[in-house]
């Protein structure tokens, strides 16, 4: 049997509490909401926190607001109450869209939004039990010194496997934050990540993820495409989210309008959800047409560089971006 | 896993929850999973382990009425709530519509599989009384089944659907 090792278990009654726990317990205490990311990878010793801190029962991380035309969602909802929500569901499509599309329903039923934004990076040479890490003397990521992926490389390659991210970063949405001193900031969610597997996020250990801010829906258009073996339990191995605004009074998809606004994000390709400059260049001051999107399913494809450590072939994945940004489009039409 | 990692046993939590309706007071350590608290320590080894994982379903259970994997929530989380597990489906000798309905029709093969599937379309048809096959299948898409290719077990649930419903 796969035991969890020992650890002290807290759970904390308010956000407060929950980030001073954090604060005192250092890099050696987790945050968990659903456990289904944390869990497995504490089974196979990927993560060892001598301290767990519970915050699914956390009142504060479960409402969603309407804040003077934007919405603020809590990031303890859970996958399944994000997807269900009604306003969800209707204004951010494309959320609802990545949340139904994380593994399966009764790990939606327990993963949270904020857990699957933190979602732990992975990799071929990571995702794998103590034992069969140990077999390669393991890897930078945990354990050792060295990436199996590209033995030269001197950062770790692991794969942001997040289908919610892309779209977070898409709709330019922002992630809100807490810290131990009683600081509340947000940041930009182009701006939460770092191409690094190992350091993956630009948040500071005690900082805890408590919502989302998405913009006032005003007529633009989102989706998000996702590349996996299976229609459930598995990660994206290529999730692309995209977001067009038009440029008319109400911004929304009118035969010739001209794009204002665009924005198409690869998930699954790099250590972070990737935002394809060229693609929205391709989009903005044309109308949404096969040729534009053809041009910006190229530039996409142009800087999509996945490593060969997930799911599937490599050079499958690469190809894929094409087409996967094409659809991805085509639905906003 | 190098030994300065490993801490000593924190001490036992006394869990207060209900498993199936009866009300159980247990002593447990904060790591134990509630999958591992049902088999090891109330002896209801009906709920099985698979993967461990996520990654299988066999060990579903329903906390709150909603099914989640047993092996991935810890039973101190479970503190206070309701648990159902499939030793709690039939009504004394009198087994439950959907566990007749998979005897009959043959949805359980080796059976491994069989409780956390029928948790999983406990609560379905509890919400939804006539679910389209559709429906069925987005909802039993975290089960994993590998001897019945799925078919018989949504025959099943339609026929103990239809039977709840009080359609001959």
């Amino acid at each position: 049997m796969l035991r969890l090792p020992n650890f002290h278990y807290h759970v904390p009654a308010t956000v407060a509490e929950a980030v001073a726990l954090k604060a005192e317990h250092g890099p050696h205490a987790s945050y968990v909401a659903g456990g289904t990311d944390l869990y497995p990878n504490m089974k196979r010793r990927q993560q060892e926190p001598h301290h767990v801190i519970q915050i699914s029962q956390l009142r504060e991380l479960h409402e969603v607001r309407d804040e003077g035309g934007h919405v603020r969602v809590g990031a303890g909802l859970t996958l399944t109450a994000v997807h269900q929500h009604e306003r969800i569901a209707r204004d951010y499509h494309a959320l609802a869209e990545a949340a139904e599309s994380v593994a399966t329903p009764l790990l939606r039923n327990m993963g949270t939004l904020g857990g699957n934004l933190c979602l732990d990076t992975r990799c071929n040479y990571y995702d794998q039990s103590y034992e069969w890490r140990k077999g390669i003397n393991f890897c930078m990521k945990k354990d050792g010194d060295i990436c199996w992926v590209a033995k030269s490389s001197p950062k770790c390659l692991a794969v942001s496997s997040t289908d919610t991210a892309p779209v977070a970063v898409a709709l330019g949405a922002a992630i809100e934050v807490t810290s131990a001193k009683g600081e509340t900031r947000r940041i930009p969610a182009g701006d939460f990540f770092r191409n690094d597997g190992i350091d993956y996020m630009k948040k500071e250990h005690d900082e805890l993820v408590t919502s989302i801010h998405l913009p006032a829906p005003n007529g633009w258009r989102s989706s998000y495409m996702k590349l996996r073996r299976r229609g459930s339990f598995d990660f994206p191995v290529l999730g692309v989210a995209v977001f067009v605004k038009f440029a008319n009074a109400k911004g929304a998809a009118a035969k010739d309008a001209p794009v204002e606004e665009a924005r198409v994000v690869l998930g699954a390709v790099f250590s972070e959800p990737t935002i394809v400059h060229g693609a929205a260049d391709a989009l903005v001051g044309r109308p949404l047409t096969k040729e534009s999107i053809e041009d910006a399913a190229e530039a996409a494809f142009k800087i999509a560089k996945p490593m060969d450590n997930t799911d599937y072939l490599l050079s499958y994945r690469k190809e894929m971006v094409m087409p996967f940004t094409k659809r991805a489009l085509l639905k906003v039409m | 896993m190098s030994d300065h990692r490993v801490i000593p046993e924190p001490p036992k939590t006394v869990l207060h929850m209900k498993v199936n309706g009866v009300r159980i007071e247990e002593a447990i350590r904060p790591h134990k999973t509630l999958l591992e608290v049902l088999r090891e320590d109330l002896l209801l080894t009906g709920t099985k382990h698979g993967c461990e994982l996520g990654e299988c379903g066999t060990c579903a259970v329903l906390v709150d009425g909603e099914p989640v994997l047993s092996c991935l929530v810890l039973g101190v989380a479970c503190q206070g709530k309701s648990v159902e597990t499939v030793e709690g489906m039939a009504n004394g000798p009198e087994l439950h519509p959907l566990q007749e309905a998979f005897a009959e029709l043959g949805a359980a093969q080796c059976g491994y599989c069989t409780p956390g599937f029928l948790l999983t379309a406990k609560e379905l048809l509890d919400r939804d009384p006539d679910p389209s096959r559709e429906t069925m299948i987005a909802a039993l898409a975290g089960n994993l089944c590998r001897c019945t290719g799925y078919l018989k077990i949504y025959e099943a649930i339609e026929l103990a659907a239809a039977r709840m419903r009080g359609v001959k």
